[in-house]
Parts: C-alpha cells; sequence; structure tokens
C-alpha cells in the first residue's frame, strides 16, 4: 500500500516539497488531502529523499503540517469511453456537467505517447469549412494541426465557431465530433461556444475540458493533455473525425512559465521556459492520423498574439510546429471586414497534397498561388500611394488597388452564416482576378487562363 | 552486481543522477531502472554521475539501479541501414512499431539494423593477403543503386587466415580471420561522437548539382561542402531540403528530422519509394536513410540524432560514396543541447545556450569534407544545415554561430514567402563561398561563359534593389526607361529564372544545361532590350510583348530534354528585336 505523508517540508507558489520519500517515481501522480478537500499534483523532481510536487489546484491555504500526502504509483489518467460524448469535464478531467463519473472505460495515461513516424498515415483529405479565404488559400486538412493567430478582441471564436457549424466530413466518411478544451478562457467565451454547438446541433458529439479564467493556472497544464486523450480515443479507438478546438494556447504557456519560474529555472526568451517548443510539440504532434484506424484528429488551436506580435515567442515557436497558421490582423477587422484573415502570413502547409484535380478543382494551386502573389503586390502599392497619392499612380496599379479592394470586400469579407462551397469560393476568386489585366496573372497556367479568365 | 551498479539519486527530466558511478566512463551508454532505458554518462564527479536518458524518465524512482553497458554511444554500421528510418539512437522505428504499436513507449530497449537478415556476400580477398583499416574484403548488393563495400574497421590490420566462400550469411557470421587474431564480419560499430578517420581532406572541387536554379547557378553548394538555410517558420526550410534530397546528385542522402514534424518523416516514408531517381531510374528511397527524431520524441535523443546521421554519412562515404547530410533543424538540435545544460544548472552563455554551443556545431560542420578516403577513393560528405531562428530574427546565436562554420548561406525570406516567391531564397543576403573554386568546374563543364552570366544577372538584381528604393518614393513611372528595363528584367530573372515550381512536374529539377540557356536567353533578351531603348523603343512595348512572357514562361513551356526550343526561342528574340529596332529607327 502507499504510504501517506503528513507533513512538507515546503510550499512555494505551486510547488510543494516532500522530504523522507521512498519508493516515488518521477512523473507520478499526487493525492493531497487539506481540510477535507482533495488536490492533485505531480512528482516533477526527485532529489535524493526530496521529492517536488507541482500542484493543479491553488495551494493557497496548504500549512506543512495538517495534511496528507499519497503517491498514486500512476501517471495522471483518465476513464474514457463512448459515453464522454456530450459531456463536460474540468481542467483535470473530473466531470462538472453532475452527471456522475464515466462508469465504464479503459483508463488512458493523459501524457501520450509519440506517434511513430512510420505508423502515420499522411493527411491528405480536405475540409471544407465554407468560408473562401481558408477553403482557396489555406485549405484546412483532416488529421492538420491549423493554429489560429489572433488577438485580443479579434473574432478568433466566431472563425472556429463557423468552422464547426460549417466543415463537412464528406457523406459515408465516418462519424465526427469535436473536443472542446478551454484554457484561462472567460465565462463568457465559454458560453459562446457552448451556444454555438447547441445551435449546430452537435452539443451531443462534443466533449469539454474546461478550465476558465478563474480556475487554477496550474491546472491548465494537464487540460489540454486530457481533451487530446479523449481525442485520440475517440479517434483511434472509435474510428471517429475529431476535431480539437483549444482556447487560449497563451493562457497555456503562460502557466508554464509561471511554473518554470517557481522553478528557478533558466529562463528562454521572455521569461517562457527553454522547454517551450519540446512542451508545445508534445500537445500539437498529437494530431494526425494512424494506421490501423479510420479516425483522425485535427487540430484547431487559438492563440492570442501578446500585443500582435507574430515574432512573440507562443505564436512563433507555435508557427514551427504546426502545419500552417492562420493570421488575423486587427488592421483588416477595424474596416469592418469579417474574417479578418492577413493571407499573405497564413499558410497551409498540408494543401499542396489535397488540392488541385481529383481534390477540389484543376485551377485551385494557381489561383491561389496568383492570389497570394497579387494580393502581395496590392500592398506594395497601397504604400505607394501613401507616399506619392492615388492619383499619380500608373494605370496598372491602380487597377491593383481595385482588385486589392474587391479580393478584401468580395472575396475575403463573407457573413457569419454564409457557407460557400470550393466552386462558388473559385468562382468569385476568377472574378476579382479578372480585374487584373491577363498577363499579369503570371502564377496562373495559361490553360487555366483560357478556360476562366472574364477577360 | 549490487557493486557494479549506480543508483539513481535524481531525476529531472532527461537529466539523471547516480552515485556509486566511479567505474563508469564518459560517455559511456547505460541502462537505468526497471525498463532499462537508455542513457549516456554526460559528467562524473567523483561518486555522482550525471546521465541524460534517451527515453521518457515517467516512472523512474531514486535507487533505481543504473547498469553499464561497457561502450559508448554507438551506431551498428552494416547492411540493412539504406532505406531504412531510425530515431535518434538508430533504433529502426520499424522494430519499435513492431515492439510498441502505433506509439513510443519507452523501455524498448537497444535495436539496431537485422543481424539476423541474410545478405549474398562477394568476398574480395584470398587467405594470404595483408589486410588494413579501410580495406575493402567484401561487398553486398544493400539496394540496387548502392552497393556496400564491406571494409576493415579502422585501427584493426593482418593477414587473412581464413576466409568464406561467396554466399549468403546473415551480419554475425565471421566472414574473415585475420592472423592478428581479428575478426571481421559483415559490420562494424563505431562511436557517435568521434569523428570516422580518413587518409587526407582534399580541396573542394566540384559542386552538388541540385537542380534548383537559385542554388545552382547563384548560390552553389559544393560536394564535401557546408551550407546552412535559415528562415522563420513556414519560409521553406523543408522544402528545400526535401528538394535536395530527391534531385541532388549525391550517391546518399542521410535526411535527420531533428525536432520537427511526423508528418514530414511520414511524407518521405510515402514519397519516396515512388519518386523516381532520374539519374538510375530507381525509386529515391534505394539511396536514402532516414533519422527521425520528431520535436515530441525525447529531447535527448534528439542531441544524438544529429552524431548518428553524420557517423552514418561518414561510414558510406568511406566506401567512397558522395554522401549529402540533411539536417533539419540543427537549432533543434542546439535547444536540445540548452535544455539539458539549463538541467544540469551550468552558466548560461547567450539566450540560455551554453557556452559550447559555438564548439559543437564547430565540431559537427567540420565532418563535413572531400576526402580520400583510407581505401584511396574520393568521396565526400556535403552538410546542408536548416536553421530556425528565433522571432526570424537572424541576430540570434544559433544563427550567427553557424554563420561562422558554414560556406553557404542561403538565406530564407520571410516577405519572399509570403508573397509566395518559392524557393524564398534571399539573392542579395544569401552568399556561397565556393564560387571560385568551382569556377574551373563549371567553366569545363557547363559553359565558359556561366559563372560570367551569374555575375550579369546578379547585377541586374542589386541595381534593381536599389532602384526600388527611389520607386518606393515617387512611383516608376519617373524613372528613365533605361532603369525600368532593369527592373522588368529582374522581375524576368525573379518570376522566370529564381521562382521555381517544387510541384511542377518538369520545374522541381533543372539540368544545369538548361539552367545555363535560360540564363543565356534572358541575357540575350536584355542586351537586345537595352539596344532597343536606346533608339526610343518604349519600356511598355517590350515588357507587354508576348515574348516577353514567353521567357517568364519558358520554364514550363520548354522541357528539360529542350531539343532545338532554345535556339527557336532565340532566333525569335534575335527577330523581334531587329524588326522593332528597324521600326523606330526608320522614325
Ligand atoms: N520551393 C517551393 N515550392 C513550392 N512551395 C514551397 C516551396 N518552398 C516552400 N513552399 C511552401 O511553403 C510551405 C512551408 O515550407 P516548409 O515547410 O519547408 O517551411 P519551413 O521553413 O521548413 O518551416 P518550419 O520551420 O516551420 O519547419 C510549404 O508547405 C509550401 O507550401
Ligand atoms: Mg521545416
Amino acid at each position: 500500500m502507499h504510504k501517506e505523508y503528513l507533513s512538507l517540508k515546503k510550499i512555494e507558489g505551486p510547488l510543494i516539497v516532500i522530504e523522507g520519500v521512498e519508493g516515488v517515481s518521477y512523473n507520478e501522480m499526487v493525492e493531497i488531502k487539506v481540510q477535507g478537500e482533495t488536490k492533485h499534483g505531480k512528482v516533477v523532481q526527485l532529489n535524493n529523499d526530496l521529492a517536488i510536487v507541482q500542484v493543479f489546484e491553488n495551494t493557497s491555504g496548504m500549512s506543512v503540517n495538517n495534511i496528507s500526502v499519497k503517491f498514486t504509483g500512476k501517471p495522471l489518467e483518465i476513464k474514457l469511453s463512448r459515453e464522454i460524448l456530450g459531456r463536460m469535464f474540468n481542467g483535470i478531467g473530473q466531470p462538472i456537467d453532475g452527471g456522475g463519473p464515466v462508469f465504464s472505460g479503459i483508463k488512458f495515461d493523459v501524457n501520450g505517447s509519440p506517434i511513430n513516424p512510420v505508423a502515420r498515415r499522411y493527411p491528405r483529405n480536405y475540409i471544407q469549412t465554407g468560408i473562401s479565404a481558408i477553403d482557396t488559400l489555406t485549405t484546412l486538412i483532416r488529421g492538420q494541426k491549423l493554429p489560429i493567430f489572433s488577438g485580443n478582441g479579434l473574432p478568433h471564436n466566431q472563425i472556429a465557431a463557423q468552422i464547426v457549424k460549417q466543415a463537412k466530413v464528406a457523406e459515408g466518411e465516418g462519424e465526427f465530433a469535436v473536443v472542446f478544451a478551454a484554457m484561462g478562457i472567460k465565462h463568457d467565451d465559454a458560453h459562446y461556444f457552448i451556444k454555438t454547438f447547441q445551435e449546430a446541433g452537435v452539443l451531443d458529439k462534443v466533449v469539454m475540458f474546461m478550465n476558465l479564467a478563474d480556475d487554477p493556472v496550474v491546472e491548465r497544464i494537464v487540460t489540454p493533455r486530457c481533451a487530446l486523450t479523449a481525442a485520440e480515443y475517440l479517434a483511434f479507438y472509435e474510428n471517429m473525425h475529431i476535431l480539437v478546438i483549444m482556447t487560449d494556447i497563451t493562457s497555456y504557456c503562460e502557466a508554464l512559465r509561471e511554473i518554470s519560474a517557481a522553478r528557478e529555472e533558466v529562463p528562454g526568451r521572455k521569461g517562457y521556459p527553454g522547454y517551450l517548443y519540446s512542451d508545445l510539440a508534445s500537445l500539437y504532434e498529437r494530431a494526425g492520423m494512424v494506421e490501423g484506424s479510420k479516425g483522425s484528429i485535427t487540430q484547431i488551436p487559438i492563440l492570442t498574439m501578446p500585443n500582435d506580435d507574430i515574432t512573440h515567442p507562443i505564436p512563433d515557436l507555435t508557427g514551427y510546429i504546426t502545419e500552417g497558421q492562420i493570421v488575423l490582423s486587427r488592421e483588416i477587422y477595424q474596416r469592418n471586414i469579417y474574417p479578418p484573415i492577413n493571407i499573405l502570413p497564413s499558410l497551409s502547409r498540408l494543401m499542396k497534397d489535397g488540392i488541385g484535380e481529383g481534390y477540389t478543382r484543376e485551377d485551385h494551386p494557381d489561383v491561389a498561388n496568383q492570389l497570394f502573389s497579387s494580393y502581395s503586390r496590392v500592398q506594395e502599392v497601397k504604400a505607394l500611394s501613401q507616399v506619392i497619392g492615388e492619383d499619380e499612380l500608373s494605370e496598372i496599379d491602380k487597377k491593383y488597388l481595385e482588385f486589392g479592394e474587391a479580393f478584401e470586400y468580395r472575396f475575403l469579407r463573407q457573413e457569419f452564416n454564409e457557407n460557400r462551397d470550393i466552386d462558388r469560393s473559385l468562382e468569385i476568386a476568377w472574378e476579382i482576378l479578372s480585374i487584373l489585366p491577363k498577363n499579369e496573372l503570371d502564377r496562373i497556367n495559361p490553360k487555366f487562363l483560357d478556360a476562366y479568365y472574364r477577360g | 552486481m549490487e557493486g557494479s551498479a549506480g543508483r539513481v539519486v535524481y531525476v529531472n527530466g532527461p537529466v539523471v543522477k547516480a552515485r556509486n558511478m566511479k567505474n563508469f566512463k564518459m560517455r559511456e551508454m547505460v541502462t537505468v531502472g526497471e525498463k532499462k532505458l537508455i542513457g549516456e554518462v554526460i559528467s562524473i564527479d567523483g561518486e555522482l554521475g550525471t546521465i541524460q536518458v534517451y527515453e521518457e524518465t515517467t516512472g523512474i524512482k531514486i535507487d533505481d539501479e543504473v547498469v553499464s553497458t561497457q561502450k559508448p554511444l554507438s551506431v551498428t554500421l552494416g547492411p540493412g541501414i539504406v532505406g531504412n528510418i531510425f530515431d535518434g539512437i538508430q533504433r529502426p522505428l520499424n522494430i519499435i512499431f513492431d515492439k510498441s504499436g502505433n506509439f513510443i513507449k519507452e523501455g524498448i530497449g537497444l535495436a539496431t539494423i537485422d543481424k539476423k537478415k541474410k545478405w549474398y556476400v562477394e568476398l574480395k580477398v584470398k587467405v594470404g593477403d595483408e589486410l588494413k583499416e579501410g580495406d575493402i574484403f567484401g561487398t553486398v548488393d544493400e539496394t540496387p543503386l548502392i552497393k556496400h563495400y564491406l571494409m576493415v574497421p579502422p585501427n584493426i590490420k593482418g593477414k587473412v587466415e581464413e576466409v568464406r566462400q561467396n554466399g549468403e550469411y546473415d551480419l554475425e557470421t565471421i566472414l574473415v580471420k585475420l592472423d592478428s587474431g581479428a575478426e571481421l564480419k559483415m559490420y562494424q560499430e563505431w562511436p557517435v561522437r568521434i569523428p570516422r578517420p580518413v587518409k587526407e581532406r582534399l580541396p573542394i572541387q566540384k559542386p552538388l548539382i541540385t537542380g534548383q536554379r537559385v542554388i545552382d547557378t547563384f548560390f552553389p553548394i559544393a560536394k564535401g561542402g557546408t551550407a546552412a538555410i535559415p528562415g522563420g517558420f513556414g519560409t521553406g526550410k523543408t522544402m528545400t531540403q526535401h528538394q535536395l534530397a530527391k534531385w541532388s546528385d549525391a550517391d546518399i542522402i542521410v535526411y535527420i528530422g531533428c525536432g520537427e514534424r511526423g508528418n514530414e518523416m511520414t511524407e518521405v516514408l510515402e514519397d519516396f519509394p515512388k519518386l523516381i531517381d532520374p539519374t538510375s531510374n530507381l525509386p529515391l528511397m534505394n539511396r536514402t536513410i532516414l533519422i527521425a527524431n520528431t520535436s515530441n520524441m525525447p529531447v535527448a535523443a534528439r542531441e544524438a540524432s544529429i552524431y548518428t546521421g553524420i557517423t552514418i554519412a561518414e561510414y558510406f562515404r568511406d566506401m567512397g560514396y558522395n554522401v549529402a547530410v540533411m539536417a533539419d533543424s540543427t537549432s533543434r538540435w542546439a535547444e536540445a543541447l540548452r535544455e539539458i545544460s539549463g538541467r544540469l544548472e551550468e552558466m548560461p552563455a547567450e539566450e540560455g545556450y551554453p557556452a559550447y554551443l559555438p564548439s559543437r556545431l564547430a565540431e559537427f560542420y567540420e565532418r563535413a569534407g572531400y576526402v580520400k578516403t583510407l581505401n584511396n577513393k574520393e568521396a565526400s560528405v556535403t552538410i546542408i544545415g536548416a536553421v530556425s531562428p528565433a522571432g526570424g530574427d537572424f541576430s540570434e546565436p544559433v544563427t550567427q554561430n553557424t554563420k561562422r562554420f558554414v560556406s553557404a548561406f542561403l538565406g530564407l525570406d520571410r516577405k519572399l514567402a509570403y508573397s509566395r516567391h518559392y524557393p524564398a531564397i534571399n539573392w542579395l543576403s544569401s552568399y556561397s563561398g565556393y564560387i571560385t573554386q568551382l569556377e574551373d568546374w563549371y567553366k569545363q563543364n557547363v559553359a565558359e561563359d556561366m559563372i560570367f552570366l551569374r555575375g550579369e544577372m546578379i547585377k541586374v538584381l542589386q541595381e534593381e534593389s536599389k532602384l526600388l528604393e527611389t520607386v518606393k518614393l515617387v512611383g516608376e513611372d519617373v524613372l528613365p526607361d533605361q532603369q525600368r528595363l532593369i527592373l522588368e528584367i529582374a522581375r524576368l530573372l525573379k518570376v522566370g529564372y529564381l521562382q521555381q515550381n517544387a510541384y511542377h512536374k518538369d520545374d522541381t529539377f533543372v539540368p544545369l544545361v538548361k539552367q545555363y540557356m535560360m540564363l543565356k536567353v534572358i541575357d540575350n533578351f536584355y542586351k537586345l532590350a537595352k539596344e532597343a531603348v536606346k533608339v526610343g523603343v518604349p519600356i511598355s512595348v517590350i515588357k507587354t510583348s508576348e515574348l516577353f512572357y514567353r521567357i517568364i514562361k519558358m520554364k514550363y513551356e520548354i522541357p528539360n530534354d529542350y531539343g532545338d526550343k532554345f535556339d527557336l526561342l532565340m532566333e525569335d528574340i534575335n527577330e523581334y528585336f531587329s524588326n522593332l529596332i528597324r521600326e523606330y529607327e526608320g522614325d
């Protein structure tokens, strides 16, 4: 039986130190009883007979005595079965919807294990989101990890919600479900998502793991791990197509920084720990598809870029791990354009294998390329026109401005309830590209120009 | 056993400390705990040893045993490496898959190439032959592309006393016995942190031909040379490395996925067996070796993966092959060093990286080279390392220190990537230190004026960048036509030449001769257009001419075996301009 320890050596922020421990193992779960309440933690360092434990809940109110600490001998595990669909859990995987515990099921270690690259199936099937900018320019592929880089006050939640509502898995291709991980988000935001799931009629297909802004900060570190473990179960055991929405990654990283500081680790950039990259990778790399299972995990992590700065360590390291990013722009949003996606820094790395002939439409890759190239020219022309004035621009530059307007107001902008299929999106793309003279369209195969250009 | 085993006293992530370690050696491989996790001794201080563990340390307890394996972290070198995929410590991922399924579990133990597999060996020595290190005593056809030369390991020599008949043997079979007592098998072991010996280093002589115009023409990489590809996320480091792995004219590719995405390795595994090598007409997988330690795999093994990869590369070099190593990304390796250093509580230098970062980088890149092998063959290891600077800012320590030790620098540019100018290699900030060494080669093997034309084109691009400064302020229209012509020629170069579509069947790989012909066309167009502008032909006429667009599209319209298509295009250019000039001179 596991021994109980009745006193602590030290309490320091989210960490407690226990002396005289025996047989304790690295990373195992710890149960701490304080005044009738049970808190949880995990062993983060062992040093001779000292164990340093990171406590998920608040340590305030704890004292070095009047406490009972029990080592469970196991990492954090959650019980999973199909029953979890439609349920709501807290940040460490305990039910909070009054529905009682998950009865049947298998226990899984929330830390997961890396997918063996030889066991992966390369993602190639596209998911139509009905949003032109995404479907045409940063196509979402089933099994991809494609984050939304946003800023405070930008409509990232709406975009994620619109994707959930409109994303269709082609008929007969299996069941679809959503796993939602909230990390430090506001109650309002959480309610917004719940309402959206309800309206989309998928609430009984959603599993929620909720750590809200006023919930314990350290708990946030396990929240996405619980969610991804549930996603893995549903995808790889139940063969379902899972869309995982994780928000807000920035709060998650801040929790990590808090613990790192408490442990007095050598900080990396902006005080975030040097292992932030590896830690984020241990979440994002849990997207994908594996041999022997028909299911898939598609991740849409949402992060708010501090100060709208894409070079901040959180978006930066995320971009280095994920398979592209959808970047929102305050400047575009201020012009009352929804969705305010800045396409130039946005990217979907997996779209190359999921678009074009046999997937979407033959002209799609060239059209996407041309839109990127022409829209980036628009930015140069805009900069010039600010210097010399619009009237002084050459004829062709004026055409580019016109194209830029059309791009933003006809192609990019769409209603929250507007669901455009890929043909419609490409059609609009050709409409606006045709504003430019044919010979400016140097990224498009002449064959497609002849077929689609409207001159 | 109790006496010889170490005992764990400390665990923090991949770093474990143990007591009773004074009989252990530095860099020795050990196993830790009940699950026998694999680790390496990285410091010894009296009784106390520090171990970096190559697997997840979850579950390790105080007092767990640390057991010596009596040897340093080594790789097993023999048939069965080519076409295979390994983790950072050379465990075949297929074997790990067989043992633990879709997910990699810890405690799988050591594993390496299949020693029970039988290969047909042709023995090349007879009783009485004197053998010394590096000598070839047999061959195995490892893949349809690669003949595996069985070599006497370094530091071994003697007279052949016994030798087997040609035939099928497994790796453990003793093939040759020497009078020195040495027994030669199909494989040898080598510690990864020690460079394998060569007879001598030779000067750089040949380019590594990549089929990528911006590299081959503008910033060539040499066989035996070093190159760095730095760039922010999504700028195209991996794509460029994949392109080189596919199309470069190395004999063998060692691709090290160091702390990057799992799907990128899967992509190679799915694509390469289907891609056909242009020279041999055989699937590219036949010359490819993959080392995969993805970002979510243990960080200490990421540190080791670079050494595992380079050691394998050196082994094939020793057979006489030109080997190219792609390391994606060296920054993740540097971060692994930083993470372990941090857990050891070492004094950090710049941005938390350990003070020995520059020397580790230097040691790594110095393992590249054009050499004479122990068996007197010319061979090479080329290293091409991706660098992932934080925030895309090249002033950070890994990029800066890498720059000190590599000769070719292919800087990827976020702005180019945003406008989908691929490959997004910035032509102003990139450089290759190999131009002078390779000049003769280009003259003899491509064309006398290849390097000259390169210089002309770089001039155009540099002038363009200066002119664009003015254009930003006043617009293009106010420039004189001579200068506007430069802008247009630069556009030809950028869109028609520098941009290269990795997804286009012809454009993905372009032979040097075609690269040269394309340059020639652009140069000819430029010269004649200059004449035309002089006699008063407006630039608007030239830049909207059908010919201009034909040149932009020539990369797609003229196939790699171009026949007389370039000659025809040249004739059309000459004719177009002579008509034009006549017309305007007439006025
Ligand atoms: N030569 C090219 N041709 C066509 N597309 C390219 C080329 N290079 C890059 N791309 C595009 O850019 C995307 C990102 O490239 P890549 O994955 O190589 O970036 P990276 O620099 O390795 O990024 P990271 O550091 O995040 O790994 C690719 O998915 C592809 O869409
Ligand atoms: Mg990459």
